[in-house]
């Protein structure tokens, strides 16, 4: 691009070498990322550290939508920088990034508005920092109360805390404090070395996305040893992601439908779901897809049998799921929980640096498989679907239409394959790394965009691994969404999201 | 109402009958069984491969509270290690879960190992409180899905409570965080004697993929005497409820 410095990545999953990434000084560094960030169609991927011999190395990616292309530059600064100026005043959906580098590496960045830890991993900086010291937001008001809510809900499901601010029975302001689920997933990642493990842990960021992130670590392991994988295996990857996202989808409109005791919608979207993750099961043994997606390969051929077992199942299960989502969003009950609860405008959304469906259903066009398309998205003429409700309704119906959007492809790879007469290898475990290379991987999970990054030192060993699951920009989206609700329609806006806490505390 | 009647009709009855015979896909990865001729240099081959230190170098012994299910040794080694798909592989015993070559039976609970009092009083109705230490949403959606139309082990009077103070016992996801170490002894001490541990999945019976993070504190699990192991990656519902029947002497 012009008058940015920096290098592009062409190819998603696609590596740079690390000596053509510009790092400039700080101050231009601030500016361009300002100048880029202003911008339509232009978002941060990625902001993390590298912690080399005497120095401290910061990377930025930032998407450039029209072009299909990643920006990557950065800063370089001594190993014992202490203090930087806040980008987030600047460009809020920042706010993410210099949280985690601040508790990670002990920086304050100056004039950030909302400084808050991230997820208080086991060797943040200041070990003295502790989770029950977090400093919630306060409102001095008599007439206000505050109602806290977590770790362990009431419920089968993940741990975090949310701090609800209110006037009654109105929200004035969410704050959510997560960390409780931080594993150490990025060191275990270096610290366990074989290429298999590796796919493990990546199948464990968030057992909910285990194709999507698998997916995303399959990328950046081929991208880094310069192999292509053979179509096939790029349509079953497909294959895979969208049978993900229909299965996910699916439950989460039962779960609304459970949040507002709308049984008969609850119970047979629970018993779809089965149906889509029995047939993964039929594929790889496992209802999640783990251990379907390996570097290199893939120990579990869809044949063309399979396939069309698989087909015509997740056929039958459109054909029901779309008559029972048609009594769902035709029942004035419904209606009147969903609509206009839980709004996130596309002005929130973008400041809150929304991605995924989340974003999509509030106006805001963000989709890697458009965008940055991999796999077999580059071959199709993919377009989105999109509403602007931006509320719980919204973020439904958009469910719905990607179910069938999901299907379509499905369907259009499964008659594909038929002729497809490739052979795919069995997975490769021992792939060779090239040296200074940085990889990057994107990929549609059914929440949105999931980023991986790996930086090889000069013997092709990995030493840095960064995940982001699309979780860590959308607690922000659905903590602006509830403000002015009801505390009551708290549940139904958070199953509207259904994020993930492991994703962001990693 | 034609209409709901109409959605109800698609629908049919997905309902699992009988829970201790419903079959599962071949390639679910079950009980494994490792053949009785399987040599040293197999056994080496395979531990080698394994990416969670499950077998045994020395007597090849498969462990499923470290396996990740992810078949790779049976994958290497067709014709010495095969997993059924047989799903009953909960336990009560630790040491039960560690397959021998040569063995292949029915896992059992150990009858003599569990608490007079277990059977006595939850055989009837069991309610469960669930917490998720650093589980990665896989162990708990399953145990959601344990209690859904298709599984429903309400049947058996088994369901999942809100309050501690409701339940009989405590379900463990994940790998335990030092993060949620304070919240999950709360919660367990929050739940009225007498109790039982469950522990779900791999991640929380061994640390799984993640054993050895520094981000773990395992204290909780290392220092309670746990009624039910129940490995899987993430463990299927089917496991869950089958090792629960046996645990109450549910026929």
């Amino acid at each position: 691009m012009k008058g940015i410095k920096s290098i592009e990545l062409l190819k998603n999953p696609g590596t740079v070498s690390l000596n053509d990434i510009p790092m400039s000084e700080y101050d231009e560094f601030f500016r361009q990322t300002i100048t880029l960030l202003g911008k339509d169609g232009f978002h941060c991927l990625n902001y993390f550290t590298v912690r080399t011999e005497g120095r401290l190395n910061f990377y930025m990616l930032v998407a450039n939508d029209e072009a299909h292309r990643v920006l990557i530059y950065g800063h370089s600064q001594p190993a014992d920088v202490k203090e930087l100026a806040s980008l987030t005043a600047e460009c809020f959906p920042l706010h993410v990034f210099e949280r985690e580098i601040a508790e990670n590496e002990g920086i304050t960045f100056k004039g950030n508005p909302w400084a808050k830890p991230l997820r208080y991993p086991y060797n943040r900086a200041d070990r003295n920092a502790l989770m029950k010291d977090y400093p919630f937001y306060n409102i001095d008001s008599e007439e206000t109360h505050q109602v806290g809510v977590g770790p362990v809900h009431a419920g089968i499901i993940e741990p975090g805390h949310f701090r609800f601010h209110c006037h009654g029975e109105r929200v004035l302001h969410l704050e959510i404090q997560l960390g409780y689920q931080h594993r150490g997933v990025e060191d275990i990642m270096l610290s366990k070395e074989t290429i298999l493990q590796r796919a493990i842990i990546s199948e464990d960021i968030s057992g909910d996305t285990a194709v999507g992130h698998s997916t995303a670590f399959a990328g950046i392991s081929e991208s880094l040893a310069g192999k292509e994988p053979c179509n096939k295996l790029k349509i079953w990857r497909t294959i895979a992601l969208e049978m993900e996202r229909m299965a996910v989808h699916i439950g989460d409109t039962a779960a609304l439908c459970g949040d507002v005791a709308y049984q008969i919608g609850q119970v047979t979207c629970e018993a779809l779901r089965t149906m889509v993750i029995n047939s993964m099961q039929d594929w790889c043994g496992n209802r999640f897809g783990k251990r379907l997606i390996r570097p290199g390969g893939s120990n579990f051929p869809l044949t063309n049998e399979r396939a069309e077992i698989i087909l015509k199942t997740l056929g039958e299960v459109r054909h029901r799921f779309l008559e029972v989502t048609d009594l769902i969003y035709n029942d004035s009950g419904i209606i009147a929980r969903f609509e206009n609860t839980g709004t996130l405008s596309v002005q929130q959304a973008r400041l809150a640096g929304a991605v995924g469906m989340a974003a999509r259903s509030s106006g805001l066009h963000r989709d890697i498989r458009k965008s940055h398309p991999s796999l077999a998205y580059s071959n199709m003429n993919y377009s989105p679907a999109l509403l602007d409700g931006g509320d719980v309704l919204a973020r439904g119906m958009l469910r719905k239409m990607e179910v069938e959007l999901s299907f379509k492809i499905i369907e259009e790879l499964i008659m594909s394959l038929m002729t497809n007469n490739e052979t795919v290898p069995a997975p490769d475990y021992s792939l060779h790394y090239g040296p200074e290379l940085m990889a990057v991987s994107l990929v549609e999970g059914w929440r949105g965009e999931i980023c991986h990054c790996a930086l090889t030192d000069a013997s092709g060993r990995i030493v840095k691994y960064k995940v982001k699951d699309p979780s860590l920009h959308n607690w922000t989206a659905l903590a602006l969404a509830v403000r002015n609700q009801e505390i009551s329609d708290f549940p139904v806006c958070n199953k509207s999201f259904n994020l993930s806490y492991c994703g962001n505390d990693l | 109402m034609i209409r709901e009647l109409r959605v109800i009709r698609s629908h049919g009855t997905q309902f699992v009958k009988d829970l201790r015979k419903q079959r599962v896909s071949d390639l679910f990865c079950g009980r494994p069984v490792i053949s009785g001729n399987i040599t040293h240099d197999e056994i080496i081959a395979a531990s080698g491969i394994c990416p969670l230190a499950a077998i045994d170098p020395g007597n090849g012994a498969l462990d499923l509270g470290r396996c990740a299910f992810c078949g790779e040794c049976a994958l290497l080694l067709p014709d010495r290690i095969r997993f059924t798909n047989d799903y009953r592989i909960a336990s009560n015993s630790r040491e039960a879960l560690k397959i021998m070559p040569g063995e292949d039976s029915v896992l059992r609970i150990d009858e003599k190992a569990v608490r007079k009092e277990v059977r006595s009083m939850f055989r009837g109705a069991l309610k469960l409180r669930q917490v998720s230490a650093g589980g990665d949403n896989s162990c708990e959606m399953e145990l959601n899905a344990a209690g859904n139309v298709n599984f429903d082990m309400g049947r058996f009077g088994i369901e999942f409570v809100a309050s501690p103070r409701h339940a009989d016992g405590i379900v463990i996801t994940g790998p335990v965080t030092e993060n949620m170490s304070e919240a999950l002894n709360l919660t367990y001490d929050a739940i009225p004697e007498p109790k039982i541990i469950i522990l779900a999945g791999t991640d929380a019976i061994s640390g799984g993929i993640f054993a050895g993070s520094k981000a773990l504190n395992r204290k909780f699990i290392d220092e309670h005497l746990i009624d039910l192991y129940v490995p899987g990656n993430p463990m299927h519902p089917l496991t869950f409820i089958n090792g629960l029947m046996d645990l109450l002497n549910i026929k």
